[in-house]
């Protein structure tokens, strides 16, 4: 009795689950405030109805809530095209963002259901791949330990005769042994994150690996934060920005086609750092020349902070009118450039804008033929030099600028700047709103060609029993609909042939069943008998089978990017789901119908 | 259905067969090589939709009188195109093959994509050791259900299956893509679900009918599974076949690679299992049963 109760619980649920996929979301156009204090005017409402039905929209698409306008469209083609329009029309005082907009009833939402995510290959949209440069990260921070500890040992007045730091270690040399044995034990306190390797006289450090974990950990999380702050900037509904292994960050920006404009924002692949001017004090072996605005400037190589410390950074105008740009430093940036600038007063200090692109370089192998190497270009310029007139608190300003132009691109260079690591981009790809469409057209009528095909089979084979097990499968589909909606996993192309490749097989087990209660037939086995004979009997098989076929799916997953996740993830569902329609769910039927023990023959 | 046929009698004939095709795979993998898709070299594409038909030679001719290098096929339709640059490892490519296309026809951009060579190599390790991963897990599960000589049977299977699948892919040419890949994976879960499914036969008959030989087992073991094997690699091909005329282009790939394993793995769960049982010596003392296996004891 129990798997009666089971079996139909779980089809209400599947039920359930599965249906807010009968109405897929609506793309739309989203229109809010730019400020959140100010509420909306019928005006606006009126003039954002009057450029709708320019582009043929109704007004009864157009949702008016508190805070923002929902404008429903027909089409993604139509809804980019509808955005573009509201942007230009409505001007910068409001956002204007791609949207979808939900149909699912209130009674669905409260059970939290809702229809499945479609991936970039369904849905059409932009997806990035970046690799975040741990290795310079690494080399600045050396650097820049390599000073701290000097400062300290100064500090402390412990003697040496050296510190050098190159790509990798930093090594201390010092005239005697007691000399080093006393350093390092000032020291090591603070060299946790090292390797340190003693020779006589001198000691090197290196970062350890776990070290290493944490420097990349810290600049990848940073950057996380940074891009999924600039991928807001884009207005697209729905982004995925997420860390991919170690050093890399996957960007997926369903909907929109313009890689120019998002690969601007996106792979604004820079860095900022603030150092001082140097003056007649500065070793020159501590000094390095740049250009700004055709004049020779020299600059400290020590940095006092990197960009990622910078908060916010925005226009502003001083007492007089002019223009300045207002910049807020994180706690810990604010402290170091406080001590920094403390006892610099008088002095220069100059930001100093990175960029990295890749160049290809055409290079002469030994054996003379040509070969294209990809080499990465650093450029390196002053966006501001200013004199420090005060010891400066973590929010402080640059004046003197000379148009309001050049306040905003340096407020705009200041906050772009806020990444820890430069950043590559390693893979792109885009697809567009039609072939996305297309897709889910071809994949839902392979899928329904597939499934009339295996019907029709299994009834004409094993007449009723075949009913059943078509009864099954299409159980099986609302399930594996209903699980992927509840897990919120992304329905692409590839899992969609995984969905079609399930049905194929799950009518597998069915056959396994049927065969077995054909043969007990056979065998001169009572109706009943045979029906019992034959699911106990293939229940060993049908688990070894799919226990091995589930964990090539589970490996696939854990190994696999993209399309093979994708698979994987519809495969693995319909493994889990098949077993439980077609054993349990029809054996629920045969037993409703044969109950009886007097069944003289099977319809099978 | 009801079979009776002496397949045992087939089998160095099979075995012949089996051998000849590995090693005909073998030898045009080696030489022909696989044709690995952008995701596994680098490399950039786009796919346009034209409005009207076009030549891909014209194309390409006109690509090339702007200084792009590039391989031009069409794809679907006479009217999509799809453009290739193999070993670029510029980002900005794609846009622009899009701009100077832009300069001289009308057509919508279906697709682009653009996978740097850092990307490609490590992908083409992972999915080679994936598939090595998937192999040896599964060995020691049917080790630890069944016997070790069941283990290295459907070992062998599969690689039979995926060298073959492989061979074919060369031999004709195909473009080898992460969906094949993922197509291969599938057919090592397809296939060993028919050799699990043989296996667990040849295993009941073995202790249910202790007066036949090795060979005679293995015979009736198979007729047994036949309908059965015969049935779901039907229904499994009638879906795949429905992928491939109705999926589109770019799942093609992987239903022709999937459709072929599911023939292969069908023959080798029949043929590659059964020699490698016999030329073991398989015998019923090789499936003693175990008080351990519960699962098979205790049934009706």
């Amino acid at each position: 009795m129990w798997k009666y109760i089971l079996v139909l619980g779980v089809f209400l649920f599947g039920i359930i689950y599965a249906l807010p996929n009968l109405s897929p979301p609506d793309p739309a156009v989203q229109v809010s405030l730019q400020s959140a204090g100010d509420s909306f005017d019928s005006r606006l409402v009126q003039s954002v109805k009057n450029i709708a039905r320019n582009e043929g929209i109704l007004d009864e698409n157009i949702e008016v809530n508190q805070k923002s306008l929902l404008i429903r469209t027909d089409s993604y083609e139509e809804q980019i095209k509808l955005k573009d329009e509201l942007r230009r029309e409505l001007g910068p005082d409001y956002v204007v963002a791609l949207n979808l907009a939900y149909s699912t009833p209130d009674w669905l939402q409260n059970l939290n259901a809702s229809p499945l995510k479609l991936g970039l290959d369904l849905r059409g949209g932009i997806y990035f791949l970046l690799e975040v440069d741990t290795d310079s990260l690494i080399e600045t921070r050396l650097e820049a330990n390599a000073e701290d500890f000097k400062r300290r040992l100064r500090e402390e007045s412990l003697k040496f005769r050296s510190i050098e730091s190159d790509k990798e270690s930093v090594t201390f040399l010092f005239a005697t042994d007691e000399d080093k044995s006393d350093s390092l034990s000032f020291l090591r306190g603070f060299l946790t994150d090292f390797e340190i390797i003693e020779e006589s006289n001198s000691f090197k450090i290196k970062f350890s690996r776990e070290g290493i974990t944490s420097i990349q950990d810290y600049a990848v999380q940073q950057n996380l934060t940074t891009l999924r702050n600039r991928v807001n900037e884009l207005g697209v509904s729905e982004p995925v920005v997420q860390r991919e292994g170690a050093k890399r960050i996957s960007v997926q920006l369903p909907g929109i086609q313009d890689t120019a404009e998002a690969k601007k924002i996106i792979g604004k692949t820079a860095n900022l750092e603030f150092r001082l001017e140097a003056n007649n004090r500065t070793l020159r072996s501590r000094k390095e020349p740049f250009d700004f605005r055709g004049v020779n400037v020299d600059l400290e190589k020590n940095i006092i902070i990197s960009g990622d410390k910078v908060a916010d950074a925005n226009v502003g105008y001083d007492e007089s009118g002019f223009p300045q740009v207002n910049i807020t430093l994180d706690g810990e940036g604010g402290a170091k450039m406080h001590r920094s600038t403390r006892n610099n007063v008088g002095r220069k200090m100059a930001v100093l804008f990175i960029e990295r692109k890749s160049a290809a370089k055409e290079v002469v192998l030994p054996d003379g033929t040509l070969d294209l190497i990809i080499e990465p270009v650093i450029t390196k310029r002053v966006i501001s030099l200013a004199t420090i007139q005060s010891a400066l608190p973590n929010r402080f300003r640059i004046t003197g600028l000379d148009s309001p132009n050049e306040a905003s691109e340096l407020a705009l260079l200041l906050r772009a700047g806020a990444l820890a690591a430069p950043m590559e981009f390693v893979e792109e790809s885009t697809v567009g709103p039609s072939l996305g469409a297309e897709n889910i057209r071809l994949g839902v009528q392979s899928l329904i060609l597939g499934l009339f095909l295996v019907l029709i089979f299994m009834v004409v084979y094993y007449k009723i029993f075949g009913l059943f097990a078509n009864i099954a499968v299409i159980f099986n589909l609302i399930l594996i609909t209903a699980i992927m909606s509840i897990l919120s996993a992304t329905l692409t192309l590839p899992g969609i042939a995984g969905i079609v490749l399930t049905v194929g097989m799950a009518v597998d087990a069915n056959v396994l069943i049927f065969s077995r209660i054909r043969e007990e037939l056979k065998n001169n086995s009572r109706a009943t008998d045979a029906i019992i004979a034959g699911y106990d009997r293939a229940f060993v098989t049908i688990l070894d089978a799919n226990i091995t076929t589930l964990i090539v799916a589970v490996i696939l997953y854990a190994i696999g990017t993209g399309p093979i996740k994708g698979f994987a993830i519809t495969l693995s569902i319909g493994i889990v789901t098949s077993m439980f329609t077609s054993i349990l769910g029809t054996r629920a039927m045969v037993s409703l119908i044969y109950r009886k023990n007097n069944v003289r023959r099977l319809w099978i | 259905m009801n079979f009776n046929l002496d397949f045992l009698r087939f089998r160095f004939i099979a075995l012949i067969a089996s051998i000849s095709f590995i090693l005909v795979s073998l030898a045009t993998i080696s030489i022909q090589q696989l044709q690995l898709g952008l995701d596994f070299t680098g490399g950039t594409l786009v796919e346009v939709g034209f409005t009207e038909t076009v030549d891909p030679e014209e194309i390409r001719t006109y690509l090339e009188g702007k200084q792009i290098d590039a391989l031009v096929q069409a794809f679907g339709s006479d009217k999509d195109l799809l453009i290739k640059i193999p070993s670029s490892e510029n980002i900005e490519n794609a846009n622009i093959v899009i701009d100077s296309l832009q300069q001289q026809y009308s057509f919508q951009l279906r697709r682009s994509g653009f996978v740097g060579p850092q990307v490609g190599g490590e992908l083409r390790d992972q999915g080679g050791l994936g598939l090595l991963a998937a192999l040896l897990v599964m060995m020691i599960y049917i080790m630890f259900r069944f016997q070790y000589k069941f283990a290295i049977g459907a070992v062998v299977a599969l690689f039979h299956d995926v060298l073959i699948v492989l061979g074919i892919f060369s031999i004709i040419r195909l473009e080898f893509d992460l969906s094949v890949l993922a197509a291969l994976m599938a057919v090592i879960g397809y296939s060993l679900n028919d050799t699990i499914v043989v296996s667990d036969r040849i295993r009941e008959n073995f202790r249910a009918k202790r007066k036949l030989n090795s060979e005679q087992v293995i015979n009736r073991s198979l007729n047994n599974t036949l309908g059965r094997t015969l049935i779901t690699s039907l229904t499994t091909l009638l879906v795949l076949f429905s992928l491939l005329f109705l999926g589109g282009e770019i799942i093609r790939n992987f239903a022709i690679a999937l459709s072929i394993g599911v023939v292969v793995g069908t023959y080798s769960s029949i043929y590659v299992l059964t020699n490698v049982l016999m030329s073991m010596n398989i015998s019923a003392e090789d499936l003693a049963e175990r008080t351990k296996d519960s699962f098979d004891d205790g049934m009706p």
